[in-house]
């Protein structure tokens, strides 16, 4: 905590901070008010460009565009969030037990996450959906399994350096047990490359979400979501490219702004790593 | 520099050289591809849309504008009760494996399909036959037990071609017809592809060599593949936003035509709330089906109160029994003791018109107190074996594209759940009276009666946006029956 007190600031942290800021209080505000009820149809004001109607226009329902943003962003957290954290949460101990015992466990549950790496997410997104039934539930688990090795991988390299040092050795001729050793010594100085992860991760899920939505396997209609707001815009393209813009732009700069947030927090709580990449 | 020259006048003569011949050869697009390629054991509009007329022929059949004309038989005689269809038989037509077309052929077809194991899907075609009589290879006589006001019409729809005994076990995957273009190939998931009918009876007539029907499920691929020029029909196209395009553009033939398809959202009407007349009546005075075409479909489409097509003469208007007025469907809702909101779901398949309508009816139900989830569907495997099999959902949306079809919901054990012998009575009378004008007013006291008592809610006719390059002659602008009829289909130059 002292650590993220003493924060570096740099430009890609403001930035990043701000517009992450933007997106959670967009995602926020929009459970309390939107300019329009999101799914409200108003035909007789369908495809309306921005301005004419709402501030971005209208879909081709008539639904205001804005609010449909709005939701939209609160839909993308709300799968990207618990998605991420579930399999950070798997992942990180299964990175930190490999790093505390090694030898076979350590090679068992590396080769594994090799093989769920392999999976792209909208593919294990596509078995879990014929599993438990496309919709939500199905994106957020079909992320999660594919964040769990990215996290195992991160953890697992940053704490083999940590269980190197000098008072992790005292700690362990003291006859400390490994897990004490990995919850109080290991995880307080592993935690900051996991935060940084945390957030290139999130860049991640949301860009999964909008894909697996575009694809019809997330958010169900009529609950507005930026992946199928683009997959609807599609065949209007000529006649409303505003219905595809907005979702576009939406969803590029919530990822960027969740990008340079992770490199700026990188950056401000690590200075050795700079430049390093931090993706996986 | 000569040489130069030369590699720019051969360039030129390649790209000129196709401008001489004709082309022979056509590729019609398709949203759905079939599940299988025999129209006499299976439902699926998609298998007519390959095989009617191309593959296969019946007795008689369907042109352009509705009408029956002769095919398979050269002419008919009907006895003057109206009991009795004596068919004369073409002479000199073989079958795609060699075999020669005779009586016994179009007995076997028919008695196969009406055998109580057959899975053809129109049977009332044939319910009323009493007997088939071949008196010799040129001559088929058919005794009905009652009359039938539709036979000969009926004969003509795909469920009713000629299939051979050899053969007629492996047309689902290995068609086998008299039509003008025999089967080559099929690339699941992708092509179907026909080849000219070297035998074929009428060969003079046809003008193409090869037919390839492509299915692309995608709006935006669909026309894609039009404007790359990698499919040269599309007879139905999916995205009605991007036809008015095509209509501006000379290289396309864009034609907004009539379909015989109904789109009703059916409900399961065995199940509750659904088995209440007042929570259907609710639902149906919901629906602003202006407002529905308009977002739905762009504003093409008609309007229906019943389930009848526009294009039948016996068509009666009854978008105005049970007209839009979301006042009238709370009052309705709470006195079915619904008043404080009522949940149900909807499966709605992926076709752009179905899953568009779905998300529009559910927000015009939200306004009356009804919440209705969307459950995404395939169509049509996962649909026919969860909503037209097993019967398991609340509402329903499809499109149904057979001419003349309300006698549906006289069928027992149809998905809609539907019962009601007053109807069954009257559809059973229509069907047996001969005489035009009688018959039309049965077919409209039908209407009445579902338009009044909405086993599914009747939303609008489904239009025929087709389009293709405009150099093809010969493409249907209506389609009286489901049907991609290529057999008079040329290319201009």
């Amino acid at each position: 905590m002292r650590r993220l007190m003493r924060l570096r600031w740099n430009s890609a942290l403001i930035v990043g901070g701000i517009l992450t800021a933007i997106l959670i209080a967009t995602a926020l505000l929009s459970l309390v008010w939107t300019p329009e009820v999101p799914t409200r149809v108003r035909i007789a004001l369908r495809l309306k460009a921005p301005l004419e109607a709402g501030l971005l226009g209208t879909d081709h329902f008539g639904r205001d565009v804005t609010s449909l943003l709005m939701v939209g962003a609160w839909n993308s957290l709300a799968i990207a969030w618990p998605a991420v954290l579930l399999g950070a949460a798997i992942g990180t101990a299964i990175g930190c037990a490999a790093a505390a015992w090694k030898g076979i466990a350590d090679e068992i549950a590396m080769r594994v996450s090799d093989v769920v790496f392999a999976f792209p997410a909208v593919l294990s997104a596509i078995m879990i959906g014929a599993l438990v039934g496309s919709g939500p539930l199905a994106a957020i688990l079909a992320i999660a399994v594919f964040n769990i090795p990215v996290f195992a991988r991160v953890t697992r390299g940053v704490a083999l350096q940590v269980w190197t040092l000098d008072y992790i050795a005292a700690a362990r001729a003291l006859g400390k047990h490994p897990l004490r050793i990995t919850w109080e010594d290991v995880m307080p100085n592993i935690a900051g490359a996991l935060i940084v992860q945390v957030t290139i991760q999130l860049a991640l899920a949301i860009l999964t979400e909008a894909g697996l939505s575009y694809l019809g396997l997330g958010v169900r209609p009529p609950n507005p979501s930026w992946g199928r707001m683009l997959s609807d815009a599609q065949t209007y393209l000529s006649r409303a490219p505003h219905l595809a813009i907005a979702p576009g732009i939406a969803i590029a700069l919530s990822v960027l702004g969740l990008n340079l947030l992770g490199d700026g927090l990188r950056d401000a709580l690590d200075p050795t790593l700079r430049g390093r990449s931090t993706t996986a | 520099m000569s040489k130069r020259f030369l590699a720019a006048a051969l360039l030129l003569s390649v790209s000129f050289a196709p401008a001489y011949a004709a082309k022979t050869s056509l590729v019609v697009g398709m949203p759905i591809e079939p599940p299988g390629l025999d129209p006499t054991v299976a439902a699926p509009v998609a298998i007519r849309e390959v095989t009617w007329a191309n593959l296969y022929e019946g007795l008689v059949r369907i042109d352009r504008n509705g009408k029956v004309q002769p095919l398979l038989a050269k002419s008919w005689e009907i006895s003057p009760d109206g009991l009795t269809y004596t068919f004369r038989l073409q002479e000199g037509v073989k079958f795609h494996d060699g075999t020669t077309f005779d009586s016994a052929d179009v007995k076997f077809a028919f008695d196969r399909a009406r055998a109580p194991t057959s899975t053809n899907a129109q049977k009332q075609i044939f319910a009323p036959i009493d007997a088939i009589e071949t008196p010799d290879p040129q001559t088929v006589v058919i005794k009905l037990k009652e009359t039938s006001g539709n036979f000969l019409y009926y004969l003509g729809w795909g469920d009713a071609v000629i299939v051979a005994p050899e053969t007629a076990e492996n047309n689902k995957a290995n068609p086998v017809g008299t039509g003008p273009f025999k089967f080559k190939s099929w690339t699941r998931g992708d092509r179907v592809e026909l080849t000219r009918n070297p035998d074929y009876w009428q060969k003079d007539k046809i003008k193409l060599d090869s037919v390839t029907f492509r299915f692309i499920s995608d709006a935006q691929a669909q026309v894609a593949a039009l404007r790359a020029g990698d499919v040269d029909a599309f007879p139905n196209l999916g995205a009605p936003e991007l036809f008015t395009e095509f209509q501006k553009d000379k290289r396309f033939s864009a034609v907004a035509g009539n379909t015989e398809g109904e789109i009703v959202a059916g409900m399961n009407n065995a199940k509750k709330p659904f088995d209440d007349v007042r929570v259907r009546r609710a639902l149906m005075h919901a629906i602003d089906r202006k407002a529905l075409i308009e977002g739905a479909y762009s504003g093409f489409g008609q309007p229906i109160g019943s389930f009848f097509s526009p294009n039948n003469p016996a068509f009666v208007d009854m978008t105005s029994v049970i007209p839009y007025d979301t006042a009238k469907a709370k009052a309705l809702l709470a006195e079915a003791g619904y008043g404080n909101g009522l949940s149900i779901t909807i499966k709605s398949p992926q076709m752009a018109y179905a899953s568009r309508s779905a998300e529009l009816i559910a927000a015009m139900l939200s306004e009356v107190g009804v919440d209705m989830k969307i459950i995404p569907t395939e169509f049509p495997a996962k649909w026919i074996e969860e909503v037209f099999k097993n019967k398991d959902y609340d509402v329903t949306i499809v499109a149904h594209t057979e001419p003349l079809d309300i006698d549906i919901f006289a069928r027992d054990n149809y998905y809609f759940n539907y019962k009601n012998d007053k109807f069954k009575a009257l559809i059973a009378e229509a069907a047996k009276t001969t005489d035009e004008k009688a018959r039309y007013a049965k077919y409209a006291e039908a209407q009445k009666i579902l338009a009044e008592d909405v086993p599914a809610l009747f939303l609008f006719q489904l239009p025929k946006l087709g389009v293709w390059n405009a150099k093809l002659k010969g493409m249907w602008e209506n389609s009286p029956v489901p049907a991609n009829d290529v057999t008079e289909v040329s290319w201009t130059e």
